[in-house]
């Protein structure tokens, strides 16, 4: 592509003038990418956030070894060498196999948690806001309830209830993750919803229903999907927590937590059973907070304006 | 009227540095002040506030400004250090905001504003700081200086604020006073017991008065001479008596498009933009 | 002739402030009212009683010989419509023009969407340039032409105008002025429009009601106003103000 075609395409993108919906859209996009790529940080944590989705995708191919299955008579709890990179644990799995594995583990838990989160945490908070009144009092000392409990030991005391096992740990997770999400959306919509612009689509006759759904929410959305995006080395730490404790993805599984779990026995002697798994963690956490401070500053709806 | 001058300001230039490129805000603005009433009039984006600030000394840090001479009283403000000029802001230029609830801290009484505002120009006792501000509470017409004094910002309506900001700003006997928009956010009658006190104060004390607004009319009733600007130049400079002379289109525009009780006009005459004004 | 709007003893009360004390109003069909007064006059407040957007305690409002309850039904927001004061507030910030035009005629369920929008920009002198820009893409003038395409939309019989002008520079204001003026006669409107400027309310409206502190001062028509002949003092300190700076002594 020439530098001429690019010059182009540029100008057609921030054009004053768009000259339909798609290229207003994109045109938005565009600026927005701008703002977040300017950034090299957020960059970084993109980057790191697409190498998870990538390993997860192709973890089949890329693991050298059976994450499940290991050699028990050879290769137990060797040091990392030319051909395990990170070592094996007590069981003679290849670590860096199961760490590979363990990826999808973790986009699982995290995907779920915010899918299942977010948007109980959007509705809730946006209806909670635009309603006001009794709607608004009740929804929001449920809220206070969920948020009086400690994040883990709420999730703890799921996942007793519900068994223990990965599945019921994204629950667990998702049940304890909405109400600030909710608190979130509830303050963006008071501040939104005395403005003239909602007053207008009142006066069109709209229904309430309407205004928070197609108005009000698309407001919300940005800082939400910041705080969500931020929240996730939580998430990711919570679920490496009850997996830890037992209680979340159970042996075989080569679930990150667990891991670490399995080699605390060993940290001393053979830290790398217990050390790779965290530093993954790490460095995903790492990543999502990266892009999550990025996100911040390219969506700020305030910003957003200029 | 003028006798001599107070302000000298020749080829100002004010430039602000944006992702886009720069833009000038103000672009070779000259013109002086004696002890008189100067209005600066224009729409938005003309440079009028951007004008004012420069000379204050408000500009925000990013810009870049630049002028051939602005001088105050013989003193060159743009080579002044910011100490120098941080004295001469607030003792000897004082200057007038749109909204008094901007400009005066909420926290504290509007009598303490002003005693600190006079203590830290002048070494004076308490009690006299406290008299003196309550005589020029008194002498911006506030029937009950007394129990002003001790309210807050967000206890008085909007024209008592734009009043105590102006005693704030003349307890320490300023020589010349930049106001910018200092009654478009008040009631037409309240904008008129504003502007006479104002006036009274300037014609007694011999004050320079720049008085910075988008209303061309309100400003001709007010000043002795009138600057109009349009996108960061002057198109024109008149005497206020002589506005229904001025010359350039764009102020005949501005004064035209209007509407006035007692003239009918249908359709408004509008503003047709000439992109020569700007060059 | 027959009354467009007719308002009968509104109160209004805020929190236990009584923001309308008994306002009684009747404008005609066709024809152009304004209400003139300082701020915390009830003006704007009476304008958005009239919307549906403030509490109304007691009294009555009838629109085109139908008197309205606490809620208002899709009916009458087709006969009524609103112009908000501040261009900058009225326009949602993550909207496009389209898309904000579209919304009105999605909700009543017009099918020829697409004719409308053109027509409707067409008519505010915005054209096709326009449609697919966000609010923060235009200027203050502009934003105010999308608002009054926006009310156009539903083709209602009645607009109410709060302020339409006070936030743009005067050049721009005396544009909308104009294309307020051109869509009324065009389309035969029934403006009520509220504005602190006497200049502004004599320049569009043919009968006038002065308030104060949440009651009406008086009533009188535009020719009245012209040639000084009011009856109360308040009018007349208005109508001096109005007039510019006046040096004494």
């Amino acid at each position: 592509m020439s530098a001429d075609t690019i010059e182009s395409r540029r100008a057609w993108l921030l054009s004053e003038r768009p000259a339909s919906r798609m290229q207003a859209r994109l045109g938005r996009a565009y600026v927005a990418w701008r703002r977040f790529s300017a950034n090299r940080l957020a960059f970084l944590g993109l980057l790191i956030i697409i190498s998870l989705l990538v390993i997860a995708a192709l973890a089949g191919v890329l693991a050298p070894y059976s994450p499940t299955f290991g050699d028990l008579k050879g290769s137990r709890l060797l040091a990392p060498c030319a051909e395990h990179w990170f070592g094996t644990d007590d069981l003679g799995r290849d670590i860096l196999s199961r760490i590979l594995y363990g990826s999808r583990w973790t986009l699982y838990v995290v995907i779920l948690v915010a899918v299942i989160a977010a948007p109980v945490g959007l509705l809730v908070g946006t209806v909670a806001g635009y309603a006001g009144g009794w709607i608004d009092a009740v929804l929001m000392r449920v809220t206070d309830i969920f948020l009086a409990f400690p994040k883990l030991i709420l999730a703890l005391a799921f996942v007793a209830a519900l068994g223990p096992g990965i599945e019921n740990a994204v629950l667990a997770i998702a049940i304890t993750s909405w109400p600030p999400y909710a608190r979130i959306a509830r303050a963006e919509t008071l501040t939104v919803r005395n403005s003239d612009y909602i007053k207008a689509v009142q006066l069109m006759g709209a229904s309430p229903f309407r205004i928070v759904l197609r108005h009000i929410m698309p407001l919300c959305i940005s800082s939400l999907i910041v705080r969500v995006t931020l929240d996730m080395a939580g998430i990711i730490l919570t679920a490496a927590g009850l997996g830890f404790l037992g209680l979340g993805a159970q042996p075989p599984l080569p679930e990150w937590g667990t891991m670490i779990a399995s080699g605390r026995r060993f940290v001393l002697d053979q830290w790398w059973v217990a050390g790779a798994p965290g530093f993954a963690i790490l460095i995903v956490s790492l990543g999502f907070n990266l892009l999550g401070d990025g996100l911040r500053d390219a969506l700020d709806p305030r910003s957003g304006d200029q | 009227m003028s006798g001599r001058t107070l302000l000298d300001v020749d080829d100002l230039r004010v430039t602000f540095p944006t992702r886009t490129g720069l833009i000038e805000a103000v672009r070779g603005v000259s013109f002086s002040l004696g002890r008189e009433r100067l209005g600066i009039v224009g729409e938005s984006g003309s440079g009028k506030s951007q004008t004012g600030r420069a000379i204050m000394g408000l500009t925000p840090p990013q810009a870049r400004i630049s002028a051939s001479k602005l001088a105050f009283d013989g003193v060159d403000l743009l080579a002044a250090s910011p100490r120098e000029r941080r004295a001469l802001r607030g003792k000897r230029i004082a200057m007038i905001l749109q909204d008094p609830k901007y400009s005066l801290d909420p926290v504290m009484s509007i009598g303490r504003q002003i005693v600190e505002t006079l203590r830290t120009h002048e070494k004076v006792g308490k009690a006299e700081a406290r008299d003196r501000a309550l005589a020029m509470l008194e002498a911006v017409q506030i029937r009950d200086p007394a129990r002003v004094f001790d309210l807050h910002p967000h206890e008085v309506s909007g024209g008592m604020g734009q009043r105590a900001m102006i005693a704030m700003m003349l307890i320490a006997g300023p020589e010349m006073m930049i106001a910018d928009e200092p009654t478009s956010a008040l009631d037409v009658t309240v904008q008129l017991d504003v502007l006479g006190i104002l006036d009274r104060l300037v014609s007694e004390r011999g004050m320079g008065l720049i008085f910075i607004s988008h209303d061309l009319r309100l400003v001709s009733s007010f000043c002795d001479r009138v600057i109009v600007m349009f996108a960061g130049k002057v198109v024109e400079q008149l005497k206020a008596s002589e506005l229904s002379q001025a010359q350039h289109p764009y102020t005949r525009g501005l004064l035209n498009c209007m509407p006035r009780i007692g003239f009918e006009r249908h359709p408004l005459p509008v503003l047709d933009r000439k992109a020569e004004w700007a060059a | 002739m027959t009354a467009a709007i007719t308002v009968d003893g509104l109160e209004v009360i805020f929190d236990r402030f009584r923001a309308l004390k008994g306002v009684s109003l009747e404008v005609n069909s066709g024809e152009s009212f304004g209400l003139v007064g300082e701020s915390g006059s009830g003006k704007s407040t009476l304008l958005r009683a009239i919307a549906g957007l403030a509490p109304v305690a007691s009294g009555s409002i009838t629109v085109n010989g139908k008197k309205l309850g606490a809620r208002r039904d899709k009916a009458f927001y087709r006969e009524v419509q609103m112009v908000f004061q501040d261009p900058y507030g009225s326009l949602h910030p993550r909207q496009t023009v389209d898309r904000l035009l579209q919304e009105p005629l999605a909700i009543h369920g017009f099918a020829d969407g697409e004719k409308r929008i053109q027509r409707a920009l067409d008519e505010v002198g915005l054209g096709n340039g326009f449609r697919f820009r966000y609010s923060h893409q235009l200027s203050g003038g502009q934003r105010q032409r999308v608002a009054i395409a926006r009310a156009l939309i539903l083709e209602p019989s009645i607009l109410l105008l709060d302020e339409p002008t006070s936030a743009l520079d005067a050049s721009v204001q005396a544009e909308v002025l104009n294309l307020l003026e051109e869509v009324r006669r065009r389309r035969k409107l029934t403006f009520l429009m509220v504005s602190h400027d006497l200049a502004i309310i004599t320049h569009m409206c043919e009968r006038l009601m002065v308030m104060q502190s949440g009651k009406a001062v008086e009533s009188l028509s535009a020719a009245q106003l012209v040639g000084h002949r009011v009856t109360e003092d308040y009018t007349r300190n208005l109508l001096r103000a109005s007039e510019g700076f006046v040096r004494t002594g």
